[in-house]
This record gives structure tokens, sequence and C-alpha cells, in this order.
């Protein structure tokens, strides 16, 4: 007897036979057909209209009776709201259950219910479950906080379950832990700033606990957990280095790589001459291998992951090429990842090895894989310059041997290896001239031709050979034509005397019977070049080519260095940041890897070019304009004290009174007033709207100019009824750093459009710059003081601030609310010394010492320069 | 997490859908359906597919494609590491894991499912724990259950699933108290034309099957266990003890499982037990070709080869093959393209041989493609890397175990390259 007998039919229609037995009185009867029903919806059949007889079915002793009929609701629920809701007594009941499995189930299931009138009656439930005694309610209770924040985030933040699910990481049992961890993973992706997850070195010490003993998938919960914080010293960041490494061992590959990642982030903190930082280096490479050892769809992600991690750190793996050599009955997925890693992982030493590799790929049976070998070939060509005449010699080997597509393939990266070695190779232009009938992709015949035009003075017949694809041009692709006329002119340029004819008949096809405006354009130019100046066309035209480098085909450092903080993810599987495409992350934050890095840009600042002059201005040229009271500026230093109150605690970030930006007598009778604020780590510009016409304003919409730190905003504004005359509305418009960049005057200058059904307006206002310090800009302790020795004095300024009567403790609370972080204090002679430091969004640190002489109003602050730790997106 | 899971067989056809969060119409599937059809082989589905709105997430095992569908940023390794547990699970519940079973079972994977994963978050995936809640069917149980109306769900909460040991339940008696361990040993090796290792290592596993009663605390040791030192545990090892004193001490889970896998790099510990000597070739007229195989021991430490099988993918351009083998049957399939020598145990006195000619299609250019020759094989009481088990000891219970190491080592992914096709004049 097997569950399919569940799938017959009889003639009289399935839906009535059900019902009448879902009524049974019998209850085996009862269950069979519920466990029909089941059957039914599994394979996609609609069975929602028996939704009144299964909830009948629900009160009973028969825990897999229930349990089917739990599945079925959660199924069904959502399309009959008003039926779901019979079901909630019996929930409510079953959570006060005894057995600890009826009221997990209960509390479950509740949750998987999307129904709003059921969330309602969940509340009561799930706050018992959260406290309940037995630790697989309240794993089970942890996770069901997710799932109705999921349904309604709001009624989990009013009925305070956020902060309940935060206790319950402090959970004596690991498994609760693990499951309230993932919860609030889950949820702080929804609300990336919301700072859920306030990791410190207390709660760290409980995950790291919770991670021995807690199962496979909760390892992998609090791992990824770990590796978004930050540690304060290169010795906690050790200590939590030893203690996840068992986990490299362990069988489950998603808890490796996890691993992995922590310790990849978490070793930049480490001095590089330290033993462990070595040993560290020698445990990562085994577990990568064994990835490779698993199935293809586990070795295909880690591969991608290795990828990444080759780039980084190329030293863990340089003795493993072996493991990524290609088997003929890998997926095509997994060989076209081995094929990248081995590029990557060439080197003098092993090139022979790898060339031999390569040459046997390319004899394979898949065309797209040959291809890529083929190419993989030149690469190698292109990175160890000690290879590339073995590359060539091999090349021409395939090219020998006729087989089309890889002839076409061997000529594309050759006239890369021109590129990169000109006047080396070209002894080899006859053979490839053999080939050229035999030429069918554009591609292909675009290098080709390139090649015939760059070495035209070498190649006897080269007027003939273009002249030979110029009787098919106008069936030639773009790239072919753009290539074609590019090399005749070469051509002409060398040979003048008797390539007349061809250029003057390239040029008229170009610019004459073509439609493609790039062609034109392109042929125009050469045409007034040629006619005005041929000795500035040899100049543009022949010009010295920069030569290419195995770099383009690396990811780009900055990118590179966030994928770093995201292995294991999708976005270490596609190689780009998670902003780019994960949906539903609303602004994600960028995750940098920590420290020591800064360490290594600081002396770079010596050698500062013109950008680092506007990063340079930032601080000083800002703070001191505050101090005059210019209004505009709101908010520098001097403002930030001015809070009232004044008594102990950070009070948060400090919000200048808003300000008259948009007189109503230059917009036609709108008035817009606002300043800025920083909740919460999201930057918000709030404004006031005034309607002073006599007409009912609409659809109103708003715009940045670029700006100096990319503000844009990060939604629509949100001005949902129409604005009467004499009315005023506030709006609160979010933004975010995503924006274009442009360097302003002065730095800190917003350019603004509005849009309303009238007209649109513009006006500039000025923002505070501690609107960009960001939360997470302590510097680390251990490297402050040498930071701050390195940094030359030329990048320093001075200035007073006048009139402050705290001392430095409530002072240093003070600026902790703006996210100006006291390192260390030091009291010399009675004066007080902060040294504080400031991280903007954009990654600038800004380092600061602020003196305070006791009973002085008036403090003292250098502010040297800033460390470089990205590069400003302007350039 | 993951949000939902659709099973979809060979042909197309999607026969089961299961959902954890809201649901997500099975349309989603038809970006899986696309790059199915773009990959031509099943295997080359990628494992990852980008939608416009979700992610699928697939694994293809037993003919059946495990796609699942999720929506935010999850670990990618953590939706595969779980699709291969569900695939196991079923396997072990049903025997086998194929499109039959799972349609015949629907109402028990279905509650499988439910118990696996809650709201996309693993629950329980440990076989033990699995198995209280969910007993397996049998013919005996559902027969009881339909004269009884009992059920197969377990009431209770299972045992494991709260301690710090949840891969074991409590309570375990048996009659007969026994441990077996199995050492298996997989060879893979690429092997250049003429025979010389480019590549070769070792990927061995140590599955046990431990029946013993109570709260059994076992210690396992090698002989040689340096030769050991890129090692994967199962959760119940106790890694602090490894590290420290190269001992293998854990509570062992009820019944079969992995105990640890290891992997052996450094080539000069892989031995390749076998040689092949190959020549196939070509005549430049006319449409035939020769061929000839031979097979011999290299260094298989004394014991027999057994299971021997050779596979040779020949290209495109070859119709059929008259061959005569000394020893086993060949077959070559004109279809796939392959040539299959099941040769069986091999005799050192009398190597086995296979050749004759091979037909091309008439008028066909040479091929391109190198062929490539894949080895199965498996030699009984052996680990290939010579690792030794020492001794195994128990503490916590009383009564004496039977004890049992067996010793396996089979070719894993074990090819040769082949020569280029050799050309030959016909003789006049």
């Amino acid at each position: 007897m097997t569950d399919s007998k569940y799938f017959t039919t009889t003639k009289k229609g399935e839906i009535f036979e059900l019902k009448a037995e879902l009524n049974s009185d019998k209850k085996e009867k009862k269950k069979e057909a519920v466990k029909k029903v089941i059957a039914s919806m599994t394979v996609g059949k609609d069975v929602s209209a028996l939704f009144p007889d299964v909830v009948n079915c629900m009160q009973t002793d028969n825990l897999e009776l229930k349990k089917l009929v739990y599945l079925y609701l959660m199924n069904y629920a959502k399309s009959q709201p008003d039926m779901a809701i019979m079901a909630v007594n019996t929930f409510v009941k079953d959570c006060e259950d005894p057995n600890p499995l009826i009221r997990a189930l209960a509390v479950r299931t509740m949750g998987c219910i999307r129904v709003d009138k059921i969330t309602e009656y969940l509340c009561e439930p799930l706050r018992k479950c959260l406290k309940d005694e037995d630790p697989y309610v309240r794993k089970t209770a942890a996770v069901c906080v997710a799932k109705l924040h999921d349904i309604n985030a709001q009624l989990v933040e009013d009925q305070g379950f956020l902060d309940t699910l935060k206790d319950l990481i402090s959970d004596s049992n690991p498994m609760v832990v693990a499951n309230a961890v993932a919860a609030l993973s889950e949820i702080a992706e929804s609300h990336p700033n919301s700072n859920l997850l306030d990791l410190n070195p207390q709660t760290i010490n409980k995950l790291l606990t919770a991670l021995n003993e807690c199962t496979e998938w909760g390892q992998i919960f609090i791992l990824d957990c770990l590796a978004n914080y930050m540690p304060c010293d290169d010795r906690e960041s050790q200590s939590i280095c030893e203690r996840v490494t068992p986990r490299l061992s362990h069988a489950n590959s998603a808890v490796v790589l996890s691993a992995v990642k922590v310790l990849m982030k978490f070793m930049e903190m480490l001095p590089k001459d330290l033993d462990y930082y070595g040993t560290l280096l020698k445990k990562l490479a085994p577990p990568l291998v064994t990835l490779l050892s698993a199935e293809a769809e586990l070795q295909y992600v880690a591969l991608r992951n290795i990828n990444l991690i080759v780039q980084k750190r190329p030293e863990i793996l340089k003795h493993e090429m072996k493991v990524f050599f290609v088997k003929y009955n890998d997926p095509i997925y997994v060989k076209l990842e081995k094929l990248d890693i081995m590029i990557r992982l060439a080197s003098q030493a092993n090139i022979a090895q790898v060339l031999a590799e390569l040459k046997e790929y390319a004899t394979e049976v898949d065309v797209d894989f040959v291809r890529k070998a083929v190419r993989a070939i030149g690469r190698c060509a292109i990175k160890v310059e000690q290879s590339a005449e073995r590359c060539v010699s091999t090349l021409l080997d395939l090219i020998q041997t006729k087989v089309n597509y890889v002839v076409q393939e061997a000529i594309v990266v050759i006239k890369d290896i021109f590129r990169k070695y000109p006047n080396k190779y070209e002894s080899v232009i006859a053979t490839l001239c053999e080939n050229l009938d035999s030429l069918d992709e554009p591609e292909a015949r675009a290098a080709m031709i390139w090649i015939v035009g760059e070495y035209a003075e070498r190649i006897d017949n080269a007027d003939e050979l273009l002249e030979s694809f110029l009787e098919g041009f106008h069936d030639e692709s773009a790239q072919v034509q753009l290539q074609l006329l590019t090399a005749i002119v070469k051509l002409f340029l060398k040979k003048p005397t008797e390539t007349q004819e061809l250029v003057q008949q390239v040029l008229s096809l170009a610019t004459q019977d073509s439609d493609n405006p790039d062609l034109r354009d392109r042929g125009y130019i050469y045409w007034r070049l040629l006619s005005t100046d041929p000795v500035a066309a040899k100049e543009v035209v022949l010009a010295e080519k920069p030569l290419i480098s195995e770099e383009t085909d690396l990811i780009e450092p900055t990118l590179l260095e966030e994928l770093i903080c995201h292995i294991g993810t999708l976005a270490s599987v596609y190689h780009k940041p998670p902003s780019a495409f994960v949906e539903g992350s609303r602004g994600v934050q960028h995750k940098r890897l920590p420290a020591r890095a800064v360490i290594t840009l600081v002396k770079r600042t010596g050698l500062s070019g013109s950008n680092m002059g506007a990063g340079l201005g930032v601080a000083p040229a800002a703070m001191p304009a505050s101090l005059g009271g210019a209004p505009a500026v709101g908010g520098g230093l001097g403002d930030l004290f001015d809070l009232g109150g004044g008594v102990g605690m950070p009070t948060g970030s400090y919000v200048a009174p808003k300000t008259v930006w948009l007189l109503a007598i230059k917009a036609k009778g709108l008035e817009i007033s606002g300043t800025f604020a920083r909740r919460g780590g999201i930057i918000q510009m709030d404004l006031s709207l005034t309607n002073k016409a006599m007409s009912v304003m609409t659809d109103f919409a708003v715009q940045f100019n670029r700006n100096s730190f990319g503000l844009a905003p990060a939604g629509p504004m949100q001005v949902l009824t129409p604005l009467s005359p004499n009315q005023t509305i506030d709006v609160s418009l979010p933004l975010s750093m995503s924006g274009p960049v442009m360097k302003m005057e002065p730095l800190n200058n917003l350019q603004v459009a509005v849009k309303n059904n009238i007209d649109v307006f513009y006006f500039s206002c000025q923002y505070p710059l501690s609107l960009l310090f960001v939360e997470d800009g302590r510097f680390y302790r251990q490297v402050f003081l040498a930071t701050w020795k390195d940094i030359p004095n030329d990048s320093e300024a001075q200035f007073q601030i006048k009139d402050i009567h705290l001392n430095s403790d409530v002072a240093s609370n003070k600026l902790q609310g703006s996210n100006i972080f006291t390192i260390a204090k030091r009291t010399v002679e009675g004066q007080d010394m902060l040294y504080q430091s400031i991280k903007l969004t954009n990654g600038i640190w800004v380092l600061a010492e602020m003196r305070i002489q006791t009973g002085n109003p008036n403090y003292t602050c250098t502010v040297p320069r800033i460390v470089y730790a990205s590069l400003l997106h302007s350039q | 997490m993951i949000h939902s899971l659709f099973l979809i067989n060979n042909a197309g056809d999607l026969f089961l859908e299961k959902h954890w969060k809201s649901v997500i119409s099975r349309s989603v599937c038809d970006y899986f359906f696309e790059a199915r059809e773009k990959a031509v082989e099943p295997d080359n589905v990628p494992p990852v597919i980008r939608t416009p709105h979700h992610y699928l997430i697939n694994i293809y095992r037993e003919k059946i494609f495990f796609v699942s569908v999720i929506q935010t940023e999850v670990p990618p390794l953590f939706v595969i590491e779980f699709l291969h547990r569900v695939a196991e699970t079923f396997q072990d519940y049903f025997g086998e894991c194929s499109e039959t079973t799972i349609k015949d079972n629907v109402v028990i994977v279905y509650e499988l499912l439910e118990e696996m994963l809650d709201n996309g978050f693993p629950l329980a995936t440990e076989s033990n724990i699995l198995k209280e809640l969910i007993r397996p069917p049998t013919i005996l149980r559902s027969m009881v259950n339909t004269i009884t109306g009992s059920s197969n769900v377990g009431e209770t909460l299972p045992t494991g699933q709260l301690s710090n040991i949840p891969w074991r339940r409590a309570g375990v008696k048996y009659t007969n108290n026994e441990a077996y361990f199995d050492v298996v040993e997989e060879i893979d090796a690429i092997l250049d034309k003429s025979g010389t290792t480019v590549f070769a290592e070792i990927q061995g596993v140590i599955d046990a099957c431990v029946k013993l009663s109570g709260m059994p605390d076992l210690t396992l040791s090698f002989m040689n266990p340096r030769l050991l030192d890129d090692v994967s545990f199962h959760p119940c090892v106790r890694y602090k003890r490894w590290e420290s004193e190269r001992v293998i001490s854990f509570i062992p889970p009820d019944g079969n499982f992995q105990l640890m896998s290891y992997h052996i790099s450094a080539q000069n510990l892989v031995a390749i037990p076998i040689y092949v000597k190959q020549n196939i070739s070509f005549f430049e007229t006319g449409s035939s070709g020769r061929l000839d195989i031979a097979v011999g021991p290299k260094q298989t430490m004394g014991k027999t080869v057994e299971c021997l099988v050779v596979t040779v993918h020949m290209p495109k351009v070859v119709l059929s093959a008259n061959l005569s083998a000394t020893q086993g049957t060949y077959n070559y399939d004109p279809v796939t393209k392959i040539l299959l020598w099941d040769i069986g145990k091999l005799n050192p006195q009398k190597l086995p041989n296979l050749k004759g000619s091979l037909s091309l299609q008439s008028g066909a250019p040479k091929p391109e493609e190198n062929p490539s020759l894949n080895i199965d094989l498996k030699i009984q009481q052996l680990a290939i890397s010579g690792l030794k088990v020492n001794r195994l000891d128990m503490y916590g219970e009383k009564y004496k175990p039977f004890k049992g190491v067996k010793y396996v080592t089979k070719a894993g992914k074990f090819q040769q390259r082949l020569s280029e096709w050799l050309l030959v004049h016909t003789e006049v």
C-alpha cells in the first residue's frame, strides 16, 4: 500500500467525495481523507474548497492528523482568511499543552499562517513561548519572531519581541542561541542600519561558546554573524581565530566556508610577522582543497570563492595547482572555474605544467571549454613573461590543427600577446595570414585585421589582405568595420604611396554609406586629420599604445575586499557586491575588511596628489567654520556641544533647527525650510513645505545634484495629500550615499531641485559634516598612536572652540552621540587630552586630539589628517 | 532562507512542491527549464540560477532535480548541503530516492520536509531525530497501522533534540553490541598517455556502523595517524583530542554514519595500482581504425585487483567496433560512443588484452578530439594509503562489544589520457 492511492480519482468528482470522507465519523477514514487532500496539494491541485471540512478535523488527539491539518492550513489560510480564524482557538489552546512538542508545533504553525487577523492572536502565545521552560519551544519561538516580522514588522517592534530575541542570545541552550542569531540576522537584513545584532566582546564570547555545541546549521548562522564583528585589537582577533579554526574540519562544507570567511577577515588584523599568522595561512589550504572533492554543485560554489581567495591571498594555495586540473567528466561549470583559477595560480615555477594541461584541454570535446582553454594560454603568456615564447609556440601548434574555432580563438589571444610584447613575435604573422579565409567570427576577424594594420610595414601584401576584407564591408559587423577603417588608415600612414585609393575607398564607405554613428564619426575624424595635418595624424593613429597587463582580469581591489567579507554568499558566487543584485535588502551596508590595511595606507598619504587635497579639506575646513558661528555649516564641533541639557549620557546626534532654504517669493509661493539629521545610522533630510500661494500644490518630487559625498534621496519624497494654501507639511526624506560624486565648493554644499505641479525650483543648502560620521568610526586603539605619529605635520589643522562649559567626560559622551569616538584620554599638567576618531561614510578616517584645560571654557582641537582608507569615488 | 522546493524529473515534469513561507508560483521554474535546455546534459545545469526576483539553487540526484527557491542573501553552500541532506533522507527512508518512491510516499515526504525546515531554517536533519518524529514506512508497520489505527508520527519530543549530543538518542538497547568500521579509499588520478601521473590524490572515508547500547564513549586510534593532515569529522568527534593526541574520540550516533573523511594529496603516498597500455590508430585512407588496449598490475601491494572496468569515450565518427577480448566482455554503444570493457578480476599471470578494428563514418575527417579512458577497480583488504587502525576502546559502558575494521580501495575519478590519433597509411 503506497501513497499513490491518494491520487486515484473517481468519476463523481474528487472534491465531493473527499468532503464526504472528511466529515466521516470514523477517525481512520478522516485521516486517510486528509492525506488525500495533502497529496493533491503537493502536486499543485487546488483543494482550497475543502477548507472548512479540513479545519474541522483539527481538534484531535492524534498528532499525525493534527500535523496534516496544520500542513493544509499553512498552504490555504491566506486564501480563506475568514475561515482561518476558526483555527485560532485550537492554536491558543495547543500553546498551553503540557507536551512541548505540541506547544512548539502550534506556535510554529501559527507563524506560518500569513493572515493579519491571526497574527494579532499570535502575540500572547508567542510571548509565553519565548520564555517557555523547554528550550525546544524557545528555539521554535525564536524563529517565529522572524516569521512574524516578515508579515508585520511594526507589530514585532511594538510588542518588544526584538528585545526578547536579543535576550535569547544569552540563553543557556546553544540551539536557542543559534536560532536567535539566525532570526535576528534575517530581520536585520531588511533593516540594514537597525543595529539589531549589537556585537560586543561579551556577546561574541557567548556566540563562540554556543558555536561548539550547536548543530551544523546553527554553526553557519553563528559564524556568519561573527564575520560581521570588528574586533577591537589584534589580540581579540587572534583569540577568535583560534576558536573558529576547528570548524575548518567540519564535514559540512557550508560550515567550512563560513569559517574561512571569518578567518580571512580577521586575519587582516593580525601582524604579518606573528607566528600565528603563518600557522593560520597554512591551516586554510587543506579545507579549501577538500571542498573540491565534494559534489559538483558544492565544488562550483567553492571554486567561485577560491577564485576570490587566490586573488586576495595567493600564498594560501600556491602549491595546490594540481587539484584544479580538469577531469573530463567534470560538469562544464566546474571546468570553466577550475581553468580560471589555474591561470590565477600560474607562475614561473609551475607554468610548464599548466601549459601542458591547457594544451590537453584544447583537444577536448566541449567547444566552450576548448575556447576558454585556448584563451587561457594567451593569459598565461601575458601573466608570466618567461613563458610567453612557449605559449606562442603552443598556440601555433594549435593553429596547425586547423580546427576552425581553435584557430579563431588562438588569433584573438595572439593579438593580446602582441599588445603585451610588441615587436617580439611578429615572425608568426605569416602563419596567421594563412588562416585568413577560415575566420568567420567577428572577434577573430577584427583581431586579424588589427594585426595586419599594426604591422603593415612588415607584411608585404598588407594592402591586398585588407582590400580583400573591404569587398564585403557592409556585411561585416560594426566591430570589424571599425577595425578595418583604423587598419587601413594605419597602412596609409605607413605606406602612403601605394594605398591612397584604398584609404579613400574606406573613408567614403565609412562616412557616406554607413548608418553607424560611431563608424561615421571615426571616419570623419580620420578624414579631417589626414587632410589637415598628416603629421598629427601619424602621432595620433600610430601613437605608442600602453601595454596590457594581467590586471585587466583581476577584480578591482575595493570590490575584492568587499567580496572577501561576503565569502560563502550569493555575492561571492556572482562576484558582485550584494547591493548590486540582492532584492529586498535596501541600502545594504558595504562591508570592509578590518584595519591593518589602514596603517599601510597612512604611509601613502605622503604621496598624496590633488585628490588627497580634496579629502584634506574636509575636517579642518569645516570645523573652524562652525566656530565662527556660521549658521550655514551648522554642526561642526561647536554646534555639537551646544545641545541643551548638558549632563552625562550621549543623547544622539545633534540636529540643527530648521532654516529657510527656499523663499516663497522665489518659488511661486512654495517655502521650504529644513535641516539634516542622522538617526540610527540613516541620514535624513527633514523638510517643512509651506504653501503660501492661493492654489493647491501636488505632485512633489525631489532630486539632488551631484555632490561631494554622493548623497542622494533613498526613495521618493512622500507627500501623500495635496498641500492646500497656508498649509505646512513636514516630510522626512531618507538619504543614501549611493549617488554620483562631484567635489563641491564648499565641500558640504548640496544643490536640490524640488518639483511640484507648478514648476521646478532650485536651491542649495549645506549639510553638517557630522551627518557623515558613521557608527563604526572607532579607530583601533593599538594602532592609533602609531598612525597619529605617522601623519605629517603639514596635514594638520588646529583651532579653538570657545565657551564650552563641560568637563572632558561629558564632552566626550556628547561627541560620541554624533559618532565622534574618544579612543584614549590622557591628563597632562591639568590638561585633559582626548584622542578621537571619526570615520566618514566614504571611508576617510579623521583623527583628532582635543585639549581641555579644566576651568577654561575654550578647547583646543588639533585635527591632523585623515587617513585615506578608501579612495574617493570621484576620480 | 530557503523559501520553496520543487522536485522535477528528467523529463521536465514538476512532481512535488513545498513552500516554507508564502507560496511561490511554479512558473518560477521556467527559468530553470530554460537553463536546463541550454545545458543539454542534465549534469551541466548551473547550480545557481538568477531570475529577476529569486535565485534558484539546484542539485541533480538520482535523475531528479531538487530546485530550491531563495529570495534573500543565503549562503548557497548551506542550501546545497541541505538539498543533499534531503536526498539522503529520502534514500534512508524509502531505500532509494526516485520519483516513484517519492510519489508512493508523498505524505511522509511532506511531513519530512515540514520537519526538516521551519521558515526556511533547518529544524531537524539528523536521521536519528527524524526517525523518532516520523517513523519510516515498513510493510509490517503499515499493516499494523491499518489494523490498529495508530500513526506514523512520534508523540514525544525526540530525546536527542536538545541534549549536547543531538546526534544520539537516549535509551538505545541491543542484544548484540557491535561496532564496525569501513575504511574506504578512492584514488582520483589523471595519468598522461605514457602512464605517468599528472595528478593523484586519495579521498578516504571511514564509515561506521555502530550498534551499541547506552551511551558508549569510543576512542579509535591509528598506527600511522601522521598520514592524515586534512580531515573532516562528523560533529560527534572531539576535535581537541585529535589536535593533541591524534586519536578519534567520540560518542557515536546510533546506526550508520560517516565518522570522518580525509584527503591525502602528497603524491608519493598515492600508489597507482595498474597500468594501461593503449594504441588507437586510424588509417589515413579508408574508413577504419585499430584499437589495442592492455592492462596490467603496477603497485597492488600483493592484493588482487577486482571489478576492473575500462571505459573509453570514442570520437563521434566511430560507428562500430569489432574487437576481441582475452578476458571479460566488451560493449560499444554507438549512440553514446562509449566503449565499455568489463574485465573482472586481474590475473597477473595472464594479462587481459582487447584489440580489433573500428569502423568509421566514411569520408569523415580525422577526429578532432582526444578520447579519454576511465578506469574502475576495487581492491579488498587494502587501504592504498597504508592507513591502519590500531585499536578501538570503549568507555562508559560495561559490556564487551564486537569490533571489526574492513579496508577497501576503489578507483574514484581515475582517468588516463590517450595519445593523439595515430594516422597510419594503409599498405597497398
